[in-house]
């Protein structure tokens, strides 16, 4: 799946997770650019998206990650 | 099928739209036919945003609930981060018509917040509070050296629960939930940790069998994670990487279940379990069409394997009804078809008499159940509707959104884990009462028989031999005194709640009269069918509660009762009886209740409640026909 496909997928997961209408978010969004994305909501966030790609994160693959660019390419590494 | 709820259906394609229509919906004032629509947004296979989305619904509608949702205020303490299951629980509680507000106790400082008389748990007006403990916080995911730690440190562990409990009792007005805790899937020393009482294993299982005794003395009500732990199994359900990033005790996968099993327990509490189980016939009781097949056409019974699973979804629903589920039967066919099978086949489990309420017809399924509910004096939210068929069960769910309809597996197999996973009859106890019910309904319906012989009521009830039993409330009737204050809905005046131990309190009490009504009769014994409570005002008697089992509706129990209650308070003195009735969604039948008694409406409020005097100068207790025992006056009189 190709990053911008990724991107859009997270950007929907997002939206459920959050519950917010409309969101939109660049690679360079950060949580602190997202109202309601706070460490709990975080821990949702990943779970759903493990559930939505069918994948699995170590702890230590979630830690570094700084923006929604992060987490996309962290994503495709494990779909590749 | 556990993890993923799949015996409800998939959520709507555009759920969150549709979450939010009813939010504008609730905010504009909720019109004719919302507790329809929310119930068919939350009897749906919701994942752990969606339930969210339904959580903020939820909440919208906690300070004023609409008709048939009840608000319920649940406190939440245990060990380490809860956060994440407060949403699935108030999300799942709109599956189970609950508006369910949490307060949070704060990270694994229950005990302190619990001894805190102004902490926001003990401030919160709690309905209810859960303990939800974790046998890693409670320290016992290190093994003990020796039998004798092993045991302090499981009783240090149970007695930080029991005191946790004890310390918010005064200030939870229903009951205290308990979880056990999952035990530890990795082993110490292999299989012997069964038996080495030092054991993190072995601790856990010690721990859980002192949170079950507690549970059956009555003092909490039991969650039995323990249990559903091991039903998804302990590798699906012990998720170490969450436990070490944010000290998840329940897995984020496992929340929609684990709201569910918390907000099913509290619908049980509160009188939403189901009482009627509706079954379907061709292939759903047997493989085959009866009408085409034949008596010897379908398969069903020993000696193969499809007949083998029919006879399993047969003996379930068997079991459920000797633990007082009553059954009925939903079917397109003959009737004589439909009938055959249970009087000529050798292998059915299932006969006539086990059957309350027989439909077959070629009608549609949603009238059909409607038709059961009405023959049974019950709401359709207290229906499930077992069909095999995914057409009519996505019929009966768009025609009556309340009744209970599960999703079944292609396999037959795996008809009664359907069934079971989806609690609908989840029980807090088991009473004789329940026990006996479906007699009771076999029982109702000879009687109907006997009435459309004579055809003259009066005749009939004369020819019933009742017997009508008032006593006051004692210990041998308080538990199902309280679970039917608890239960009943629709000839109740009042609709308050009471826990056992304020029915106790109740009964001490010498301003209140507390009492009870039995009511045999020659086709048998309905049991306690009635509970009154009055509080005792001078001169005026105050009747806080006055509910009756519509098993017996048209019998003059009610003038029975109003006589006793006409004598206890004259005995002490009253004039008067005060009558309140606050309505709400299912209570109708009694809105004219008093007045029928011959009681005079002195109040009417804008909401509808009424308030009714009966003055008992020149009252006169009418002949009834039935004899009655009163040992309530008694015990007033010796009291006094």
């Amino acid at each position: 799946m190709p990053a911008t496909d990724t991107l859009e997928t997270v950007r929907q997961i997002m939206e459920d997770v959050l519950n917010i209408d409309d969101l939109s978010i660049s690679p360079e969004t950060t949580a602190k650019d997202v109202k309601g994305w706070d460490s709990l909501r975080h821990v949702r966030l990943v779970m759903t998206i493990e559930r939505k790609f069918k994948i699995k994160f170590k702890n230590s693959e979630i830690e570094g990650l700084m923006n929604v660019g992060d987490l996309v390419r962290a994503i495709d590494a494990k779909l590749a | 099928m556990l993890i993923d709820l799949e015996w409800l259906p998939a959520p709507a394609e555009d759920f969150r739209a549709r979450v939010r229509a009813l939010e504008a919906e609730l905010a504009a004032g909720a019109g004719p036919g919302f507790l329809e629509r929310v119930t068919s947004l939350a009897q749906a296979a919701l994942d752990d945003s969606q339930l969210g989305q339904l959580a903020r619904l939820a909440r919208a509608m906690a300070a004023r609930p609409p008709a048939g949702i009840q608000a319920i205020k649940l406190g939440l303490v245990g060990d380490g981060t809860l956060t994440l299951t407060v949403d699935p629980i108030i999300g799942s509680g709109l599956r189970h018509g609950l508006a369910i507000e949490v307060t949070e106790g704060g990270y694994n400082s229950g005990l302190a917040e619990a001894m805190d008389p102004e902490s926001a748990l003990r401030t919160a007006g709690l309905d209810f509070a859960l303990l939800a403990p974790d046998a890693r916080i409670l320290g016992l995911d290190r093994a003990a050296v020796s039998e004798a730690e092993a045991e302090a440190r499981v009783e240090a562990a149970f007695s930080h629960l029991r005191r946790i409990a004890d310390h918010l009792r005064p200030s939870v007005g229903s009951a205290i939930l308990a979880q056990t805790v999952a035990p530890p899937l990795d082993s110490l020393f292999g299989s012997y940790d069964r038996t080495f009482p030092g054991s993190p294993f072995a601790m856990a299982e010690a721990l859980n069998r002192k949170i079950a005794a507690w549970a059956a003395e009555g003092a909490v009500v039991l969650v039995d994670i323990a249990r559903w732990a091991g039903a998804v199994g302990l590798e699906t359900w012990e998720e170490p990487r969450h436990w070490h990033a944010s000290k998840l005790s329940v897995p984020p996968a496992m929340l929609p279940l684990y709201g569910d099993i918390v907000a099913r327990t509290i619908g049980a509490l509160r009188g939403k379990a189901r009482k009627c189980l509706v079954l379907d016939l061709d292939n759903t009781l047997w493989a085959g069409v009866i009408g085409d097949d034949g008596l010897a056409g379908i398969a069903l019974g020993q000696g193969s394997p499809v007949g083998e699973a029919f006879i399993a979804i047969q003996r379930m629903a068997l079991e459920l009804r000797a633990r007082g589920v009553v059954l009925a039967v939903c079917s397109k066919n003959e009737e004589d078809a439909a009938r055959l099978p249970f009087r000529e086949h050798p292998d059915m489990l299932l006969r006539e008499d086990h059957i309350a309420v027989f439909q077959a017809n070629w009608t549609d399924k949603a009238a059909n159940l409607k038709a059961i509910a009405e023959t049974l004096n019950i709401g359709v939210d207290a229906l499930v509707f077992l069909d095999d068929n995914p057409a009519e069960r996505m019929q009966v769910r768009r025609a009556l959104p309340l009744v209970g309809v599960p999703e079944l597996p292609d396999d037959p197999d795996l008809y009664p884990r359907a069934l079971a996973a989806a609690g609908y009859f989840e029980a807090v106890a088991f009473s004789d009462e329940d026990r006996q019910r479906a007699e009771f309904y076999q029982a109702n319906a000879q009687r109907a028989a006997a009435l459309s012989a004579t055809g003259d009521m009066n005749d009939y009830l004369a020819s019933l031999d009742m017997v009508c039993t008032i006593g006051p409330v004692d210990a041998v009737s308080r538990a199902r005194t309280a679970q039917l204050i608890n239960k009943s809905n629709q000839f109740n005046l009042t609709t308050r709640r009471y826990t056992e131990g304020e029915v106790m309190a109740a009964e001490q009490n010498p301003a209140r009269h507390a009492i009870q009504i039995r009511l045999t009769d020659r086709f048998g014994d309905n049991g306690l069918i009635s509970v009154i409570i009055a509080d005792k005002r001078g001169e005026a008697w105050e009747i806080d509660t006055w509910l009756m089992s519509c098993r017996v509706l048209g019998r003059r129990v009610e003038q029975a009762a109003l006589a006793h209650l006409a004598s206890a308070a004259r005995a002490e003195g009253a004039r008067a009886l005060i009558g309140r009735y606050l309505p709400t969604a299912k209570n109708r039948m009694v809105a004219e209740h008093y007045a029928k008694l011959g009681f005079e409406r002195v109040a009417a409020a804008d909401d509808g409640a009424t308030t009714w005097r009966f003055d008992l100068a020149g009252y006169e207790a009418p002949d009834l026909p039935m004899r009655i025992i009163d040992t309530a006056l008694a015990t007033a009189g010796a009291a006094a």
